[in-house]
């Protein structure tokens, strides 16, 4: 079964082409990375999915059903900036999307309900590392911890899809390798499949099944406007990944990570 | 060392903040007495002891004829109308500046009409609202409503549409709607905004004021002072003016507290 199914897809913003037919299948489960240069289109393809934006022609399946036009709580998303809301307390930020679902008029929930969630989404919270800084605002936290909250709140819905630009982008080297722990854990528990944008290929190869590279073929100044990128490398990863499974090459848990 | 790395102390600091106040007085004290010295029945600038008088007349005693204290019910009938006018633009501005902001339909078709409405100089269709709506408390209350309004809305639809992209396609990917979007996450991103907004407009909602009551009204602390002005009433005109600057500021201050005391987050988001 293929979660994703790009099939010839083209973006072009008019008479630039970005992306020159693209076709791919990602596998359920996978967890792909999407390398390239800046201005590659790796970005765009990835708002594609996340509905976003739409191509300009082809199409993007979704487990064999065509994209809906809008981004839904199906494809949840992880920026590197911007990704949770500042006006919200690090509980209040989980809750969000679980509140907005269930309460389509106000928005909030009250009573019970609440309690429940309040319970599902402190555990949440324990599961990211972020254990007792519920009541803080999103402004009191470290760069790192911003960063787990906001994939706290996007797994709070149970995506099928996790799209994930350039996450970890920001973070010292220290911090990133603990948050890619965190990543791969999530991963390996969470039934969901992952694409991400990175321009880092040694967090591509540690986190990834998948690695693709984008690429402009034709890059000479005359031929920029009217080529775009294509997928020039589609490596899997060996010993292959699998969600749930650790292989061998995997440090044991709780081991230091290797930088 | 540089001057722009030199800092008062806290001591310094509390008397450079008094410093041009006490220039101020100071000035006019002195400007005060050689006028006096000169000619003992001038008006323009009354000593303490004259201004002193004038206050107790208006503030702290009933005038003779009408039995009211003067200096408190023009208070109560000007706040009445200021309060009216800025509440009412500031509904508006909410409502119109987040709808124009989050709503690509209306940005279209009402965007550039807001920005036209705010360059109408509202001063100008003071006689109009006479005309139509009469010289009573409607016309003013509109007058501070068109005077205000139009800026406030602009100014919210451009915060609404800074918020960032990202933020909007989240709460999409959160199951949110159009109408939970704009509850959960835009309001209460653009509430601390409005409250600066109409601290802002403070100012001008009071010139607006000011300029209605002079023209027509029968209380009021404009209508007083354009009232007295017939007379060189400097002693009543100077103590008005300090308390209408006094109302200013502390609204202004009441409605900053009141900000970070509901958003404190909106204090965080700053320093960072």
């Amino acid at each position: 079964m293929s979660a994703i199914s790009v099939e010839n897809v083209w973006k072009e913003y008019g008479d630039q082409v970005v992306l020159e037919n693209l076709s791919l299948q990602i596998a359920d489960r996978a967890f792909v990375a999407l390398v390239g240069p800046s201005g590659c289109g790796k970005t765009t393809f990835l708002r594609m999915i996340l509905g976003q934006e739409r191509p300009t022609r082809g199409r993007i399946l979704l487990d064999g059903q065509p994209l809906p036009p809008e981004p839904g709580p199906d494809r949840g998303v992880v920026y590197q900036r911007y990704s949770v809301f500042p006006h919200l307390t690090v509980g209040g930020n989980v809750m969000l999307g679980p509140e907005l679902r269930g309460a389509r008029l106000t928005g909030r929930r009250f009573g019970a309900a609440r309690r429940r969630l309040a319970d599902e989404a402190r555990a949440m919270i324990a599961a990211v590392g972020l254990a007792g800084s519920e009541d803080k605002y999103p402004a009191q936290l470290s760069g790192g911890m911003q960063q787990r909250l906001a994939l706290a709140q996007a797994l709070m819905m149970r995506p099928r899809v996790l799209l994930l630009d350039e996450p970890f982008g920001a973070l010292d080297p220290g911090i990133r390798a603990d948050i890619h722990q965190l990543m791969k854990r999530l991963w390996n528990e969470v039934p969901m499949t992952a694409v991400m944008v990175t321009h880092d290929l040694r967090e591509a190869f540690t986190l990834a099944t998948r690695v693709i590279a984008l690429e402009r073929l034709r890059d000479r100044p005359e031929e920029r406007e009217r080529y775009g990128a294509r997928i020039t490398r589609d490596i899997s990863i060996w010993p292959p990944r699998v969600a749930g499974q650790r292989t061998s090459f995997d440090p044991p848990e709780g081991a230091e990570p290797p930088l | 060392m540089r001057w722009i790395n030199r800092r008062p102390r806290r001591g310094a600091e509390m008397l450079l903040l008094c410093l041009p106040f006490a220039a101020l007085v100071a000035a006019y004290l002195i400007g005060s007495a050689i006028r006096l010295d000169a000619n003992p029945a001038d008006k323009l600038l009354p000593s303490p002891a004259q201004l002193w008088a004038g206050i107790q007349r208006i503030a702290l005693m009933p005038d003779p004829r009408t039995g009211e204290w003067l200096l408190w019910s023009d208070t109560a009938a000007s706040l009445m109308r200021l309060a009216a006018g800025l509440g009412i633009a500031t509904v508006i501005a909410l409502l119109l500046g987040m709808a124009v902001g989050l709503l690509p339909y209306l940005r279209a078709s009402l965007g550039a009409f807001v920005a036209f409405l705010s360059m109408v100089p509202p001063l100008a269709l003071l006689p109009i609202l006479f005309i139509t709506l009469g010289l009573g408390e409607a016309a003013k209350i509109c007058l501070i409503v068109i005077g205000v309004a139009p800026i406030m809305t602009r100014d919210l639809a451009l915060r609404v549409h800074e918020i960032p992209r990202e933020m909007i396609v989240k709460a999409e990917t959160l199951s949110a709607s159009t109408w939970l979007i704009a509850l959960r996450v835009v309001l209460p991103q653009v509430l601390p905004r409005l409250l600066t907004s109409l601290r802002l407009q403070l100012g001008p909602a009071f010139l607006f004021l000011i300029a209605a009551e002079a023209i027509s009204a029968d209380a009021g602390l404009g209508y007083r002072i354009f009232l007295v002005r017939r007379y060189l009433a400097m002693d009543v005109i100077f103590p008005y003016v300090a308390w209408i600057t006094l109302l200013a500021v502390l609204a202004d201050i009441a409605i900053d507290r009141l900000r970070s005391r509901v958003f404190p987050w909106s204090d965080l988001e700053r320093g960072a």
